[in-house]
């Protein structure tokens, strides 16, 4: 049997992090998925990169920055007309239990 | 009546300057397309029909007028679902953005119609982009106009198949692993990738932001030309949108290879290549060579590490890009509306598809602490291997060539069981991407069981010249005239 | 804090800009706009939005950094921060990580007398947060909340320090140097009540002579100076006593509560924040060209301290004295401007702290605008050192120069307010009052000394205020000695 990439506990964990509802069965075919899944990435873990810079951006750019000039705000009501739960012209959210 | 569906965009602006069409005739043919088709294909996820018609009467107002007409006057398009159209509703083939209307335009958007160009519609996608088939989407399957039990291909199905079936005149797909360039090759039209930052990507719904950029699909080399004319260019809203000026890309096409030196990577003509796209890619640089380019072959060692570093890199940055969707501002809002985290929580696993909510977690898991820097930051670093590879190659010759895909569109459901075959798909242009480089593929054949083969054409940064020599010479040579799918036999005739 | 126990605190300051616009978006900043009415797609995380980095805020941040001594990187880049909260439209804050702005600076710090170096780890930019508000007022109870996203994307330069400060007194003072320099600078206006200034601490207590950190507990909600000193001292005593219990100090996060006058645990989850953090890819680096660096460098102004000393050399004033009027800018300029006029630094400093920072009502920026200019005030004090007026007039003037903005000559000159200062109009009325008082003289000549006050005051009365009070007083005390 290949060794697991990815536990059941570690998928748990990411998926809160992520803000991801997963019940029951789909922990575990998820967990399945992403150790298949890793399994073939690892080999990337075996390529020579001693010396060689992360690739962040493939563009030579540098310092590329606005005047701080003030542009007209949208109007709230297109702000919000896509929110699910307006109210009071503020975007309004169930109650936030913890952080 | 003529068809004019049938006529590529430079076409269509050459009989609305003469007069031979109208502008609402125009929207109106397409409609009628559209409506007998699209039912089957699916192509479409939104028809703007009425905002179609109106921008068409206003184009035609100003034929009436005699005012100076702009580049793309009164040329119907097609746009992918994951650039912000204001007004027109944009889901990116995702439940979690079902009836979210921007109030905004992207840029891309701005300067097309600025310069004339009346939106059809919003093409249906992979889900944020995530695919190779379109079978990711939200909403419902996009069926490949060569074989409609085939997929159109992936992630800008939608537009590739409006295109191939004359559902429009041209559109835009976005390309982040190939969505571009791989639907338009399993669709037969052609497709472009730019330099990464040659088009501003402000109103692109990012999938992956260090990866994504806006190309056009359409159905010769000229409209590809014409249509990156329009949207290239710096955008002070896009800080990676570089400062290159924009050529006069038409002016290439006339200009032959010779003289071109074109390379062919060893690693790309393995195991795993159908026979006839081999056969068919191999018959396309012969053909460029007897219009006289100089071919040899050069290595691009790291190209099997390639899909690796993709599906690391890009989950990486989409599961960052897709934290906004929470149900919070816009979009779905799910679940047990109580309290605020199962909200979220209930709200993006009902609204993300497999695929996204697989990515997402991928994604997550590469960032986090412990495993950052032997996932995610290895893979930026062979990252710059690859892009090493491609300078060192571009040192010798002008381009690449190859094929766009590793096999001819496949049969709908396929794949969707096995992801690993499935991101196989993009193992030719995912890269392009990767290294920043643009890159084209082009119609260069058909398999024996009639579907379209594509050749991809891999350039140097900002040298997208140099790909629509190539293209557009290939075009000009390869002999037969456009092949279009048979679906409904035209106008008048009864629906599909 | 105890006998035998060392407090460790560094303090986190973040510091709202004050741009224009904000940090990532042309929205303005400006304070006071109905929810969501100064929001656009980038400040909202809209579908598809890039941010642009507001340039005035790196010149802030690079200005802020050379007054702290700091090293500017050479290249730095902005980082996505991930957590979810409803404030956050993006669900990730831009910040910066492994390449902040600048880093390794120190700010002079006085405390009892004594001047110490506390460490200045890194400077940062990042964007504010959008802000919310909870049905039915309190957190704990809300059953739902609103959020305005007026405040996210607005500038914020996070500023670190090292563990340096020893005691809750020293990092009140920290803060509040910190605070001066930012305001003399005109990057913040360092309004903490209005949270434009937000201060968090880690704190941690070891025994003396231990080199090892302790366990570092994290302090927030603390919303004045004077609640900063109190959470700190509170703090301290709490993990003190729990070490002298024998009990651990548990790592978290805990909020200060000014009413109940203790620090509260947030009930922290298991798995602690994983921020995730990595470089933007919708931002390119930034990398402070050395000559845009000098110029901001050069236009740096005198810094406080500097200013202070300077003070205390040059005008001979009291480090009291000198660090009331460096304690704000404008009230420093004003006060040089004035000194320029008329050098007498100590006088101008006496008006200068009592009369004009009244006039103020506690807020010595507004020194810009008071109607009495420097020069003006500067006159003032020369007319007093002339002799042309006394004291107690000139407060009289004063008060008119406040309500008019005229100068002091032109009052002076109408009104006819000339001290009398000629002796003999002066020994004149000293005669009459004198002769007018027998009793009082009477008391006075026995022994009775203060009566002398009375007859001082029917002279000026006599002479509607304007004798020369020294001038009074001598004559006053030659005519009662002479018998």
């Amino acid at each position: 049997m290949s060794d697991v990439k990815i536990t059941l506990a570690e998928v748990e964990h990411v998926a809160r992090l992520a803000r991801l509802a997963l019940g029951g069965d789909e922990l575990e075919r998820m967990r399945s998925q992403l150790d298949t899944i890793l399994g073939y990435v690892e080999q990337l873990r075996r390529v020579d990169t001693a010396g060689i810079e992360p690739t962040s951006h493939v563009l030579p750019l540098v310092n590329v920055m606005r005047d701080d000039e003030v542009r007209p705000s949208y109007p709230a009501d297109a702000m919000l007309a896509n929110a699910p739960d307006p109210h009071d012209g503020q975007f309004r959210v169930p109650r936030i239990l913890e952080e | 009546m003529s068809d004019w569906t049938r006529l590529t965009i430079h076409e269509t602006v050459k009989a609305l300057r003469d007069g031979r069409v109208t502008a609402r005739g125009l929207v109106e043919a397409y409609l009628g397309r559209i409506a007998r088709l699209n039912d089957t294909l699916g192509a479409y996820l939104t028809v703007a029909a009425s905002s179609a018609r109106a921008q068409a009467d206003a184009v035609d107002e100003r034929i009436r007028r005699g005012e100076p007409l702009r580049p793309l006057e009164g040329v119907p398009l097609a746009i992918k679902d994951v650039l912000c159209t204001r007004g027109i509703r944009t889901t990116c083939g995702s439940r979690i953005l079902d009836g979210f209307v921007p109030p905004y335009d992207a840029t891309a958007l701005v300067r097309l119609v600025g310069d004339g160009a009346i939106v059809l519609g919003k093409t249906n996608c992979d889900e944020f982009a995530m695919g190779s088939s379109t079978e990711n989407s939200g909403f419902h399957v996009t069926r490949n106009p060569w074989g409609l039990d085939r997929v159109p291909g992936g992630s800008s199905g939608g537009s590739a198949a409006a295109v191939a079936a004359d559902l429009a005149a041209g559109g835009l797909g976005t390309d982040t692993g190939g969505s571009v360039r791989q639907p338009a090759a399993l669709c037969g039209v052609v497709g472009l990738k730019p330099t990464y930052g040659r088009v501003s990507r402000y109103g692109l719904i990012a999938f992956a932001s260090s990866l994504d950029q806006i190309g056009p699909l359409a159905k010769d080399v000229r409209d590809a030309a014409l249509l990156l004319e329009t949207i290239a260019g710096p955008d002070p809203l896009d800080s990676t949108a570089a400062g290159e000026p924009v050529p006069d890309y038409q002016a290439a096409l006339g200009r032959g290879v010779k003289g071109l030196t074109l390379g062919i990577p060893d690693e790309y003509f393995v195991t795993g290549l159908d026979p006839e796209v081999e056969h068919a890619v191999r018959e396309a640089i012969r053909v460029l060579e007897r219009c006289g380019a100089r071919t040899r072959r050069v290595s691009l060692p790291h190209t099997d590490a390639g899909v690796a570093t993709y599906y690391i890199v890009a989950p990486a940055e989409a599961s960052s890009n897709l934290a906004r969707y929470d149900g919070v501002k816009y979009g779905l809002r799910a679940g047990d509306a109580r309290d605020l985290v199962p909200m979220t929580a209930a709200t993006r696993a009902a609204g993300f598809g497999p695929e996204v909510r697989r990515r997402i977690m991928l994604g997550t898991y590469v960032l986090s602490a412990g495993y950052y820097d032997a996932y995610y930051a290895q893979a930026q670093r062979v990252r710059t291997l690859i892009r090493r590879d491609f300078e060192r190659a571009f040192a010798e010759v002008d381009a690449i060539v190859s094929p766009t895909a590793p096999t001819p569109a496949f049969k709908i459901g396929e794949k969707t069981d096995d992801h690993i075959a499935m991101y196989l798909n993009d193992v030719f242009t995912i890269p392009a991407p990767l290294a920043g480089v643009p890159a084209i593929s082009v119609p260069c054949g058909f398999s024996l069981t009639g579907l379209p083969i594509g050749l991809q054409v891999i350039g140097k940064p900002f040298d997208e010249t140099t790909l629509f020599r190539v293209a557009g010479t290939y075009e000009a040579a390869g002999g037969a005239a456009r092949r279009r799918p048979e679906l409904a036999p035209g106008p008048g005739a009864p629906p599909v | 804090m105890s006998l035998g126990w060392e407090t460790v605190i560094g303090l986190e300051v973040h510091a709202q800009l004050l741009t224009r616009s904000k940090m990532f978006c042309g929205c303005a900043t400006a304070f006071g706009a109905p929810p969501n009415h100064q929001t656009c797609p980038v400040c909202q995380g809209l579908p598809g939005v890039l941010p642009v980095i507001n340039r005035r805020a790196v010149e802030f941040g690079i200005r802020t950094a050379r007054a702290l001594h700091c090293r500017i990187n050479g290249r730095c880049r902005f980082a996505r921060k991930h957590y979810f909260y409803p404030d956050m439209p993006k669900n990730y804050q831009i910040s910066q990580y492994e390449a902040p702005l600048a880093e390794e600076g120190w700010l002079e710090v006085e405390v009892d007398g004594a001047a110490r170096r506390v460490g200045i780890e890194r400077l940062h930019l990042e964007e504010d947060v959008g802000k919310l508000t909870h049905e039915g007022g309190v957190f704990e109870t809300a059953s739902a909340s609103l959020v305005d996203f007026n405040r996210a994307g607005v500038p914020l330069m996070e500023i670190v320090s090292r563990p340096d400060l020893r005691s809750p007194g020293e990092a009140a003072e920290y803060l509040r140097s910190l605070r001066t320099i930012l305001r003399y600078l005109g990057v913040c206006d360092g309004n903490m009540e209005a949270g434009s200034l937000r201060c968090d601490a880690n704190v941690s207590v070891r025994r003396i002579g231990v080199t090892e950190l302790g366990t570092k507990v994290e302090i927030k909600n603390m919303n004045s100076f004077r609640h900063v000193r109190d959470a700190l001292e509170h703090e301290a005593a709490r993990q003190t006593r729990a070490l002298g219990r024998g009990e651990r100090v548990v790592q978290e996060t805990r909020l200060w509560n000014p009413d109940r006058g203790v620090t509260v645990s947030m009930r922290s989850k298991e798995y602690a924040h994983d921020y995730r953090y990595f470089p933007d890819p919708d931002l390119v680096p930034v990398e402070p060209d050395p000559a845009w660096v000098a110029a901001i460098e050069v236009d740096l102004p005198e810094l406080p301290r500097a200013r202070l000393q300077r003070f205390v050399a040059e005008h001979g004033l009291t480090p009291y004295d000198a660090e009331l009027l460096t304690g704000d800018r404008a009230l420093g300029d004003y006060f040089e401007e004035a000194v320029r006029v008329h050098p007498n630094a100590k006088a101008l400093a006496n008006w200068i702290g009592s009369e004009l920072l009244r006039e103020l009502k506690g807020d010595p920026a507004a020194v810009t605008t008071v109607p009495v200019r420097p020069a003006a005030l500067a006159r003032l004090v020369a007319l007093i050192d002339e002799g042309t007026i006394s004291g107690k007039m000139a407060k009289e003037l004063f008060e008119r120069m406040v309500r008019t903005g005229e100068e002091p000559d032109a009052i002076v000159r109408r009104e006819g307010l000339r001290q009398v200062a000629d002796e003999g109009a002066i020994g004149q009325v000293i005669d009459e009052v004198v002769a007018a008082h027998p009793g009082v003289v009477g008391d006075y000549r026995r022994g009775k000394k203060q009566a002398a006050g009375f007859l001082v005051g029917q002279v000026m009365k006599a002479t509607q205020g304007k004798a020369n009070p020294q001038l009074v007083n001598r004559l006053l005390a030659e005519r009662l000695g002479a018998g």
